[in-house]
């Protein structure tokens, strides 16, 4: 990378050696019976409380991220790609180890269900309230983000409730709210797998617009494609560990070559 | 630096530059990046939640009128549910029970209805409070806000709940002879404590519920011990005239009871100040401030926390 490129490069994300443990309740055997759960309570307090199992999901992952960068995360299912996601926005505590952001980053995922039991447009006015926008602000941008969404493609559906939604619809409105405001630092968790060819080309787009702003954007995915379509770098996760880092090419063939075995 | 990075892992990020050689926490102080998630301060924390404000005032509206949306009758379950509410006790503790000992019947009635409502937006500002965060993790782990906004907007949600049982309540007192006055004011200003103190008893349910979600079956007991326990059906100094004092001053003292018995004092012209504890407005004033500032102060210590597992 030549040194001109390198010199105005600002940090958005920075994670030092990371480790999390998750403790899973009621793993192992027969701890769902009422017994058992009674005699963890007994337990409790006195040391680690066995039942309780400890799952080491990321080892000493340690990274800088930069504005304008568009990351992609790559690995197989289970390799701490989500959890490290989380631990950047600060939806996880660290075992060990740091995350320093820029501001405050946000998460989307594929199970970050709104609100189902409310209507498509209360979710975009509510979504854009929580992420601190102001009436005015959603009031300008609520057309953009239902014309973004393509719900309404197919009849007036902004106004049913969410929970009356295709899975894929629902990704999709949580997406265009999501993509409405200028993030510091977006992360997307496959959410735009469940999308159909056409909205992931208009979110392709959006996310090349939200790097210009200054942000830098996240994408875990298991679609190859559309990794090389928006990211210039790439991170690969195997069993929690950060086992190649680099420009988009390279980690991509080495990973095909690993996976395609 | 841990190592555990393999060769070329950090093929991009050592490219030469000014920034060469600083640790990732010099690195991060040098471009004033703060470590993700942190708890902000107090103050830093109500000026945040000052800004969702907007949020939090559209989330209870917007779950107030979600709530019946699935019912044919739609919003009329707003004031058909306190009326049958009120229906229900008074079959059984007017007419077969017959509690109303002390009183006549202009009185009891309103009075009975007065605790019934007043006594169920404490206690489902406490349902909702313990479900407030594990029954919202989705949004919780989609968005960043603070997350009191959810329990007080939960409490609010339960406030514009009980301004329609007002008018339940407001037509049941005319009908029983108790007629606005100047006095029913005061309901005011008792509404406005009492929420006060729910909202800081439905953040620290909130905090236990995110950890202990199984509160939400234990709460139904503990919440039906307390209404038996404060007189809603019941006048408790005329019903414990024969039990020892600290017992009725235990009861009476109690926020539910007192709460109560302020509104049926503004509301009922035959309950008059000889049915209240002594300096009663003071009383009811501490605990809103009591359990405010301690709810909020306990919420916000775990706010890193939520949304987590």
């Amino acid at each position: 990378m030549a040194d001109d490129k390198t010199q105005g490069r600002v940090p958005t994300v920075i994670a030092d050696d990371v480790h999390i443990v998750y403790r899973v309740n009621g793993a192992g055997g027969g701890k769902g019976s009422a017994t058992a759960a009674l005699s963890r309570i007994l337990r409790r307090g006195k040391g680690e409380p066995r039942g309780v199992r400890k799952v080491h999901a990321v080892r000493g992952v340690s990274f800088t991220a930069y504005r304008g960068e568009a990351i992609g995360l790559i690995g197989t299912n289970g390799s701490g790609k989500s959890t490290l996601l989380r631990a950047i926005a600060g939806l996880l505590p660290t075992e060990h180890g740091k995350v320093y952001t820029d501001g405050q980053p946000s998460l989307l995922g594929v199970n970050a269900a709104l609100m189902s039991d409310l209507t498509g447009e209360r979710n975009v006015v509510l979504g854009g309230l929580a992420m601190g926008m102001s009436r005015e602000e959603i009031r300008e941008r609520y057309q953009g983000i239902v014309d973004f969404s393509g719900i309404n493609e197919k009849g007036d559906f902004i106004t049913l409730p969410m929970r009356t939604y295709s899975s894929g619809m629902a990704a999709r409105l949580r997406f265009s709210i999501a993509a409405a405001k200028n993030h510091d630092v977006l992360m997307i968790d496959e959410a735009l797998a469940t999308g159909d060819r056409k909205f992931q080309i208009r979110s392709e787009k959006r996310i090349r617009e939200l790097r210009k702003e200054a942000g830098t954007v996240f994408l875990v995915s298991h679609s190859n494609k559309s990794i090389r379509d928006t990211c210039d770098r790439v991170l690969w996760l195997e069993k929690g560990e950060l086992l190649m880092d680099g420009p988009t090419d390279e980690v991509l063939k080495a990973y095909e070559r690993e996976t395609g075995k | 630096m841990s190592d555990t990075t393999h060769d070329g892992a950090v093929a991009l990020s050592t490219s030469p530059s000014a920034d060469d050689g600083l640790s990732p926490a010099e690195l991060a102080t040098k471009y004033g990046l703060t470590v993700s998630g942190a708890r902000p301060g107090l103050f830093e924390y109500i000026r945040q939640l000052w800004g969702r404000r907007h949020f939090i005032m559209a989330f209870s509206r917007a779950k107030l009128t979600a709530q019946y949306s699935q019912a044919k009758l739609g919003q009329l379950w707003q004031v058909a549910t306190p009326l049958l509410n009120a229906l229900v006790y008074y079959l059984i503790f007017g007419l077969i029970l017959g509690t109303r000992k002390g009183m006549s019947q202009e009185v009891f009635i309103p009075f009975l209805v007065t605790g019934v409502f007043v006594f169920t937006f404490t206690q489902s500002s406490v349902m909702a409070g313990v479900r407030a965060i594990s029954g919202n993790l989705g949004l919780v782990r989609a968005l960043h806000f603070p997350r009191a906004s959810l329990p007080i907007s939960f409490s609010l949600q339960q406030l514009q709940q009980l301004l329609f049982s007002m008018i339940v309540l407001a037509a049941v007192a005319i009908a029983f002879g108790s007629y606005p006055g100047l006095s029913w004011l005061l309901i005011i200003p008792a509404l406005v404590m009492q929420f006060v103190f729910n909202t800081g008893l439905a953040l620290i349910m909130a905090r236990l519920g995110s950890k202990t979600p199984d509160l939400a079956q234990l709460m139904p007991f503990v919440m039906r011990t307390w209404m038996y326990a404060s007189g809603v059906m019941f006048s408790i100094p005329v019903m414990l005239k024969d039990k020892p004092d600290w017992i009725a001053n235990l009861l009476q003292y109690n926020p539910a009871a007192i709460y109560m018995d302020l509104v049926r004092f503004a509301l009922i012209d035959g309950y008059g100040a000889g049915n209240l504890p002594a300096h009663v407005w003071i009383v009811a004033l501490a605990w809103a401030v009591l359990m405010g500032l301690v709810g909020f102060v306990y919420f916000w210590k775990a706010e890193e926390r939520y949304g987590r597992g």
